[in-house]
């Protein structure tokens, strides 16, 4: 009797303890206690996982890279294919953009007709500045249609073929636009060179001849619709002892980049040469 | 077969011109792939073409060019004489007739164009045109003269192979 009273004073305390052990784990106290204890042992299998795994990559690294190697390979190649893609994109974006800007500029300006065609050529000869653009006879063009795109005047139509023509820029030594200056509304001329400057001339000495003009075409003669935009003065000579000034114009036209074009195909041009009077 | 082969040379070469050369300019010089590869098959030993190839080219030229229809044609037989005549009396060593060959028919080809455009109304300062046009133009087509020659030397052995005695 005194035996199992023990025992079951013993079964009691253990119990007691195991609860009060759990009641101090489960509110935090024994925290301390577990850190100390379980420290070594995290350490300890640190060490050995990363020895475990030391060894398997010594064991299985041959396979590794080749796999490597064959998804770089795979990936390069991916990587090259996207490149040409994004490539063929922006190039196809930048043409975009300049047939979009062309397009806004036709539709800002319905009362002409446009056929839209692209630079394909220049000409061979450093002397000349003529381009070659795809279209013809073939999509309505004539020989001396105005040429030009949404920022101004490019040039007009000198040969064309059923399917190509070749424009004459405005910046061709062979080149005679009569212009409007803007803000006087005094009418001058412009004239190409050999190296792609337009010169304007035939200002009275009277016209006050600022850089930074308008140059637009005036229409006169036939050759051109009136008011296309051409350019901007930029620099003035004048001399008391010529008969007129005369200035360099800019074009707002970058020739050296030209992509697109726009031939304006409800303008025919008037030939007056029936009409100056010829020595008798 | 030489005669024939100049038909996509010549096309190929003037698409050339027309769509990448003459958009690189020096100064405002471009170089003259036709005018090059005409006087590089004109030095050819074997070539026997080189007048057919020289009025092709003149002609083709011609069809796109704002020159007068007469001057390329005109310009490169002149060429092509200037080139047969080196080939034939003076120099030994090809590659040296080709460079000398290509500046000097720059030279000619230019003055020619310009004569014909002032004749034509075209009011051409001669020194802008010397120093900004044609000179560039001549060391453009110097640079470009030994690949050119070299095509159209393996051309024309590939066209003409040498008799084995």
């Amino acid at each position: 009797m005194r035996t199992s009273g023990s025992q079951f004073f013993r079964t009691a305390t253990i119990g007691i303890v195991v609860v009060g052990l759990v009641i101090f784990a489960l509110s935090g106290y024994m925290q301390p206690l577990f850190r100390t204890a379980i420290s070594p042992l995290v350490s300890a299998q640190t060490w050995l996982s990363s020895r475990f795994m030391a060894v398997y990559e010594f064991v299985t690294v041959p396979r590794d890279i080749a796999s490597l190697r064959s998804q770089n390979q795979a990936l390069e190649s991916e990587v090259a294919g996207l490149q040409t893609q994004i490539i063929e994109l922006e190039q196809q974006l930048r043409e975009a953009q300049v047939l979009y800007a062309l397009l806004d500029f036709a539709r800002s300006s319905p009362a002409s007709q446009y056929v839209a065609a692209a630079v394909i050529g220049r000409d061979p000869s450093p002397f000349l500045h003529y381009v070659i653009i795809d279209h013809g006879s073939d999509h309505g063009l004539r020989r001396g249609m105005p040429v030009i795109t949404d920022q101004g005047l490019v040039g007009r139509i000198d040969a064309l073929t059923a399917t190509a023509a070749r424009v004459q820029l405005v910046t061709d030594p062979g080149s005679t636009v009569n212009v409007r200056l803007q803000s006087t509304r005094t009418e001058a001329q412009i004239t190409g060179s050999v190296t792609g400057e337009i010169e304007l001339g035939l200002v009275s000495q009277d016209t006050t001849l600022l850089p930074g003009e308008i140059v637009l075409t005036s229409g006169l003669g036939g050759g051109y619709p009136p008011d296309l935009l051409v350019g901007q003065v930029i620099s003035v000579r004048s001399s008391g002892t010529d008969l007129f000034q005369s200035a360099s114009v800019q074009s707002v036209v970058d020739f050296g980049s030209l992509q697109a074009v726009l031939v304006i195909t409800n303008f025919r041009p008037v030939d007056i040469t029936p009409l100056i009077p010829t020595n008798p | 077969m030489g005669a024939l082969a100049a038909f996509p040379v010549l096309i190929i070469t003037l698409m050339l011109q027309l769509a990448i050369i003459s958009r690189l300019p020096l100064l405002h010089g471009t170089a003259d792939l036709m005018l090059l590869v005409l006087v590089a098959w004109a030095l050819q030993e074997r070539v026997r073409t080189a007048w057919f190839w020289t009025l092709l080219g003149g002609v083709m030229v011609t069809l796109v060019s704002g020159l007068p229809f007469y001057m390329p044609v005109f310009g490169y037989l002149i060429a092509t004489g200037v080139a047969r005549l080196l080939r034939r009396q003076v120099w030994q060593t090809q590659l040296l007739a080709m460079f000398v060959t290509t500046f000097a028919t720059t030279l000619i080809y230019h003055a020619l164009s310009l004569a014909v455009l002032q004749i034509a109304g075209r009011g051409l300062p001669i020194s802008d045109s010397l120093t900004l046009v044609t000179l560039p133009s001549a060391l453009i087509n110097l640079m470009l003269a030994l690949p050119v020659y070299t095509l159209i030397t393996d051309l024309a052995h590939w066209l003409y192979p040498a008799e084995i005695a």
